[in-house]
C-alpha cells in the first residue's frame, strides 16, 4: 500500500516539470531551514539546560548585526523564489498564439464541453498530444474551478466573466479533471478526465460525432443537446452537431443581430468583420481590445462600452442567451475574419 | 502567607449568579469567556470529528452530502469566529493586560462586559442557525452561491457573525485605549513586556478590520434579499465580495497568531531565565507585521485570474510579510542561546509551537509563489498550511499561556506530569493528522470534497489516525485541570519563580489587583539584575525576586 504511494501527480503538461522542480527547491530549501531552527533549538536546548551549575541566563540583550544579517538574507531569498515563480505564471497564464480553442461552461455540477467542429462532451475532455490548448471557460450559475492535477494549473470559472487556461499535453492517457471551487451540494461529484490522445486518433475521435445513445446510456457521456435555455442543437452535415461558428451564424440570423450589424457601412451597429483582436474606441474617447470579454459584455450589456460613432441602441440579449450560444455567436464573429496582430492577447 | 481560603480574590469576592453576570472585573470577564469559548471549542472539534470520520473512506458513507457540507462550514465559522478569534485577547489579554501595565481594571469595565454579551449573542444566534438547518457555504461565504444558490439559512448564520464582530471591536479598542493611557509610574513604551506588543498590535488589527468584513456580511445579507452588489446576472461582481471578505479575513489570521506569538515571547524568558534576544525588534515586527497584514489579502485570489499584475504585486508583499514573522522565529530561538533552559509543560508547548510555526510559516512561501498556486489553490496543501498556523501555532499558543498562566489565574498548581503527556500527545497527532495533508493537496485532491477517488485514501487514514490522538490531547487538559481546581496544591504568588508584574500578586489576585500603583524602573525579563540583587538561586521557591 505504502509503495504504491506517490508524491506527485503525473507530469502531464509541458509546464508540468518546472512546476515540480520550484516545488521541490522549495521543500529542500524550507526543510534545510526548518532543520537547522529545530536542529539548534535542541542543541542549545540540551546543552544550556538547567542545572545547578547553570541556574540563569547570560546578560544577552541581542545583536543588532545579526538581527540585519538574518533580515536580509532571507528577504533577498524570498525575493529570488518570488522571481522565479512569477515567470513561471506568466508561462502557465499567458496562452501561445497558435492555441486550439475549446470552449468549456461549468454548471451545478458538471463540465460541458465543446470542440470547435461541434463536438460534445460533458465531464471528459479529449485532446491531442503536443498541441497548445486554450480553454474558454464560463459558468451558468456559481463559481466553479476547472483543476487539471497532472498539468499544474487550474481556473477559477466566475459567472459574468469568461476563464481562460491553457495548457499542452505531453503524455497520452487519463487524468483527473476536478472542480476545484465549492459550489453546493454536489460539489464533489463535479470530477470527470481529461483523455490525451495522439494527433490522429484525435482527429479520428473528433469527426465520429456526438455521442450515440449508446454511449449516452453508459453514461460514458452527456447528451448532446445544448444547455437550459433550450437551444437546439442544429444539425451539420452527415448527423453530426453544427459546429460553435454554424450554431452562431444560426443564431445570428435568429436573434436579428443581422439587422444592424449589415456588412457595409451605413448600419445601426458596426460592422463586425476583423473586430475580435482589434482595438476600438468608444464613445468616450476610450479604446479597448475586442478581446473574447468585450465581445460577451457587448452581447448581454450592450450598453456598457458603446462603439465611438454609433448610437446607444442595441437591445440587451442578457437572459436570452446561455453561456454556451454566447460562445457561439462570438465563434461566428471570429470566423468572419479577425485581427492578426491581437491574437496573443486572446 | 494568607491561604486562599481566608484572602479574598477575584473569584471568592461575591458568590451570586449576579455577581458574575453583571462583573466588570475584568479577571472574572476572562472567566465568562473562557467558558464560553471552550463549548464553542468542543462544537467545532465535533464537526471536525465528523469530518474526519467521514473522510476514512472515498465514498460519502457517513453522512449525506448536504450534511458534510453543513459540518465543515459550521467547523470554520465556529473555530475561526467564535474561538480563535477571541481566544487568547478576551482570556489571557483581559485577564493579563491590567496585570502587567500596574493597572486595576481595564480603560472601559463596563464596555468590557458589553463585549461578552455581543459575543454570546452572535454565538447564540449562528448556533440557532445550525439547529434550524444549518449553513452549507463553506466558512467563506462566496457569492453568488450564499447570496442566490444556497438552500440554507445564510442570513441568520451571516447576522451572528456581523454581531460577533463588534466583540472584536470593543475588545481591541478597550485594549488600545488602556495600553496607552494606564501604564503605572515608569513604565514607558519599550520597557512593556512583548504580550502586551502583541495584544496592542492585534487591537489595531480588531478595530481597522473588523469593521470591513461587518459591511460586507451586511451586503450578502441585503443581496440575500434581492439586491444585486455580487449578483453577475444583475451587473454586479462575485469576485468583490472575495476582495472586501479578504481584506478582513487575512488580517484576521494576524489577529489570531499575533497573541499567541505574545504568548511565547513571555514563556521563553521565563524557561530560559534570560532576556529575550532582540526585544526591540520583535516588538517592531508584531507591529509590522499588523500593517503589512492588510496589504497581502488577494494571494487568496490567484486562480480568480483577474488581473496578472495586480497577482504579482500581492506575491510580493505576502512574501516580505514572512520576514517579520521570520525574524520572531530566529530570536525566540535565539534566546535559548546560553540561557538556563528548563522543560516544565508551557516550555513544552511554546517548543511544539516553533516547531509547527516554523512548517506551517514556511508553507505559506509555497502558497505566495504564483507558480506554485495554480496548482495547489484550493487543495488540501492550503489546509494544511492554515491548520498548521491556526492550530499549531495560535492554539498550541492559547494552551501554553493557559499553561503559564493557570496558577495565577485559578490559585492553583495543575499536575505535570499529565500536561507534558498533553503537549506531546497534541504535538505528534496534529503533525499525523495534517502533515499527510500536504501531500495529499500536492497530488491534487481538492478541499471541501464530501467523497474522492479511492488512491487519496492512505492519506486520508493517516490523517484521521492523527485526529484521533490530537482529540486526545485536546480533552486531556480540561480533566487535569479541573482536578486543579479542587485537589491542586496552591499557587502562591510566584510558582514558576520568574519576572514580571503579574507574578508579584497573589494567586488568584485581589478583585483590585494592586493595593499600591507599582512603580517601573527597569526592563522586562530583566534576569541578570534578579541574579545579581538576589543571587541565582532567586526566583527558586522565592516570591521576591519577581519584580526587580
Amino acid at each position: 500500500m505504502f509503495l504504491q504511494l506517490s508524491l506527485f501527480p503525473p507530469q502531464a503538461s509541458t509546464n508540468a516539470a518546472e512546476v515540480d522542480l520550484i516545488y521541490v527547491m522549495m521543500v529542500l530549501l524550507c526543510g534545510a531551514v526548518a532543520f537547522a531552527v529545530i536542529a539548534a533549538m535542541i542543541y542549545m536546548g540540551i546543552k544550556y539546560r538547567r542545572t545547578p551549575e547553570n541556574l540563569v541566563g547570560a546578560d544577552i540583550h541581542g545583536s543588532t548585526a545579526l538581527e540585519i544579517v538574518w533580515s536580509i538574507i532571507p528577504f533577498f531569498i524570498v525575493m529570488g523564489i518570488f522571481a522565479w515563480g512569477t515567470s513561471l505564471y506568466f508561462k502557465l497564464e499567458i496562452p501561445p498564439a497558435n492555441s486550439m480553442e475549446i470552449f468549456v461552461t461549468g454548471k451545478q455540477w458538471m463540465w460541458k464541453i465543446q470542440h470547435m467542429n461541434g463536438r460534445r462532451e460533458i465531464n471528459n475532455l479529449h485532446v491531442p498530444i503536443g498541441r497548445p490548448v486554450k480553454l474558454t471557460m464560463a459558468s451558468e450559475d456559481v463559481i466553479h474551478s476547472f483543476y487539471v492535477p497532472a498539468f499544474r494549473v487550474k481556473a477559477d470559472v466566475v459567472p459574468g466573466r469568461y476563464a481562460t487556461m491553457w495548457f499542452e499535453a505531453t503524455q497520452t492517457g487519463t487524468f483527473h479533471l476536478f472542480c476545484a471551487e465549492y459550489c453546493g451540494t454536489e460539489h464533489s461529484r463535479m470530477i470527470g478526465s481529461v483523455t490525451v490522445m495522439d494527433a490522429a486518433d484525435y482527429e479520428a475521435w473528433l469527426t465520429t460525432g456526438n455521442p450515440s445513445p449508446v454511449e449516452i446510456a453508459a453514461g460514458t457521456a452527456g447528451p448532446a443537446s445544448g444547455s437550459a435555455g433550450g437551444a437546439s442543437v442544429v444539425q451539420g452535415a452527415a448527423g453530426a452537431a453544427a459546429s460553435p461558428v454554424q450554431a452562431g451564424a444560426a443564431l445570428f440570423q435568429e436573434k436579428a443581430c443581422a439587422t444592424c450589424h449589415i456588412t457595409t457601412p451605413g448600419g445601426i451597429g458596426p460592422i463586425l468583420v476583423g473586430v475580435p483582436g482589434s482595438e476600438v474606441e468608444l464613445a468616450s474617447g476610450d479604446k479597448v481590445l475586442a478581446d473574447d470579454a468585450y465581445l460577451r459584455e457587448s452581447i448581454l450589456t450592450p450598453l456598457a462600452k458603446v462603439v465611438k460613432g454609433y448610437p446607444p441602441a442595441m437591445p440587451t440579449f442578457g437572459g436570452q442567451l446561455t453561456e454556451e450560444q454566447v460562445m457561439s455567436l462570438i465563434a461566428y464573429i471570429k470566423s468572419l475574419g479577425t485581427s492578426q496582430s491581437a491574437q496573443a492577447h486572446q | 502567607m494568607e491561604s486562599n481560603e481566608r484572602r479574598v480574590t477575584y473569584l471568592n469576592a461575591g458568590h451570586t449568579v449576579k455577581s458574575w453576570l453583571l462583573t466588570v472585573d475584568h479577571k472574572r470577564i476572562c472567566i465568562l469567556y473562557m467558558i464560553s469559548i471552550t463549548v464553542m471549542f468542543v462544537i467545532g472539534g465535533l464537526m471536525a470529528s465528523a469530518i474526519r470520520a467521514e473522510l476514512l473512506t472515498p465514498a460519502g458513507d457517513l453522512l449525506s452530502s448536504d450534511t458534510y457540507n453543513k459540518a465543515f462550514t459550521l467547523h470554520g465559522i465556529v473555530m475561526v469566529f467564535f474561538f480563535l478569534i477571541p481566544s487568547i485577547p478576551a482570556t489571557m489579554g483581559n485577564f493579563l493586560i491590567p496585570l502587567m501595565i500596574g493597572a486595576k481594571d481595564v480603560a472601559f469595565p463596563k464596555i468590557n462586559l458589553l463585549s461578552w454579551y455581543v459575543y454570546l449573542t452572535g454565538a447564540t444566534i449562528a448556533l440557532v442557525a445550525t439547529a434550524t438547518g444549518g449553513l452549507d457555504t463553506g466558512w467563506t461565504l462566496y457569492t453568488p452561491y450564499s447570496t442566490a444558490y444556497a438552500t440554507t439559512n445564510v442570513v441568520l448564520p451571516a447576522t451572528g457573525i456581523f454581531i460577533t464582530g463588534f466583540s472584536s471591536i470593543l475588545t481591541g479598542f478597550n485594549f488600545i485605549v488602556t495600553i496607552h493611557k494606564m501604564r503605572a509610574p515608569g513604565l514607558t513604551w519599550f520597557r512593556l513586556p512583548l504580550f502586551i506588543w502583541a495584544m496592542y498590535a492585534t487591537s489595531l488589527v480588531m478595530v481597522l478590520g473588523t469593521p470591513v468584513v461587518a459591511i460586507t456580511i451586511l451586503m450578502a445579507i441585503l443581496d440575500r434579499c434581492g439586491f444585486g452588489i455580487f449578483d453577475p446576472t444583475a451587473g454586479g461582481d462575485p469576485v468583490l465580495f472575495q476582495h472586501l471578505f479578504w481584506f478582513y479575513s487575512h488580517p484576521a489570521v494576524y489577529i489570531m497568531i499575533l497573541p499567541a506569538m505574545g504568548v511565547i515571547s513571555e514563556i521563553i524568558p521565563a524557561f530560559t531565565r534570560k532576556k529575550i534576544f532582540g526585544y526591540g525588534f520583535i516588538a517592531a515586527s508584531s507591529l509590522a507585521i499588523a500593517i503589512i497584514g492588510f496589504l497581502v489579502w488577494g494571494h487568496h485570489l490567484f486562480t480568480t485570474t483577474q488581473s496578472m499584475y495586480a497577482a504579482v504585486v500581492f506575491s510580493v508583499l505576502t512574501f516580505a510579510v514572512a520576514v517579520p514573522s521570520a525574524v520572531k522565529t530566529f530570536n525566540w530561538a535565539a534566546t535559548l542561546y546560553k540561557g538556563s533552559v528548563s522543560f516544565e509543560s508551557p516550555m513544552i508547548f511554546a517548543l511544539g509551537f516553533m516547531g509547527l510555526f516554523l512548517i506551517g510559516g514556511l508553507t505559506g512561501l509555497f502558497l505566495a509563489i504564483l507558480g506554485l498556486d495554480m496548482h495547489v489553490q484550493d487543495t488540501y496543501f492550503v489546509v494544511a498550511h492554515f491548520h498548521y498556523i491556526m492550530v499549531g501555532g495560535a492554539i498550541m499558543g492559547y494552551m501554553g499561556g493557559l499553561h503559564y498562566w493557570w496558577p495565577k489565574i485559578s490559585g492553583r498548581i495543575y499536575p505535570e506530569l499529565p500536561a507534558k503527556a498533553a503537549a506531546l500527545l497534541i504535538f505528534v497527532g496534529f503533525n499525523g493528522t495534517f502533515f499527510p495533508q500536504f501531500i495529499a493537496g500536492y497530488l491534487g485532491m481538492p478541499r471541501r470534497y464530501h467523497y474522492y477517488p479511492p488512491e487519496y485514501q492512505v492519506l486520508n487514514v493517516l490523517s484521521t489516525m492523527g485526529a484521533g490522538i490530537l482529540a486526545v490531547g485536546y480533552m486531556l487538559p480540561f480533566f487535569y485541570f479541573m482536578w486543579s481546581l479542587r485537589h491542586g496544591e496552591e499557587a502562591g504568588k510566584n510558582p514558576w519563580g520568574v519576572l514580571g508584574l503579574e507574578w508579584t500578586l497573589d494567586s488568584p489576585p485581589h478583585p483590585h489587583n494592586f493595593h499600591e500603583t507599582p512603580i517601573i524602573t527597569s526592563e522586562p525579563y530583566d534576569y541578570p539584575e534578579m541574579a545579581r540583587e538576589f543571587g541565582e538561586h532567586a526566583g527558586h521557591g522565592t516570591v521576591e525576586a519577581a519584580h526587580v
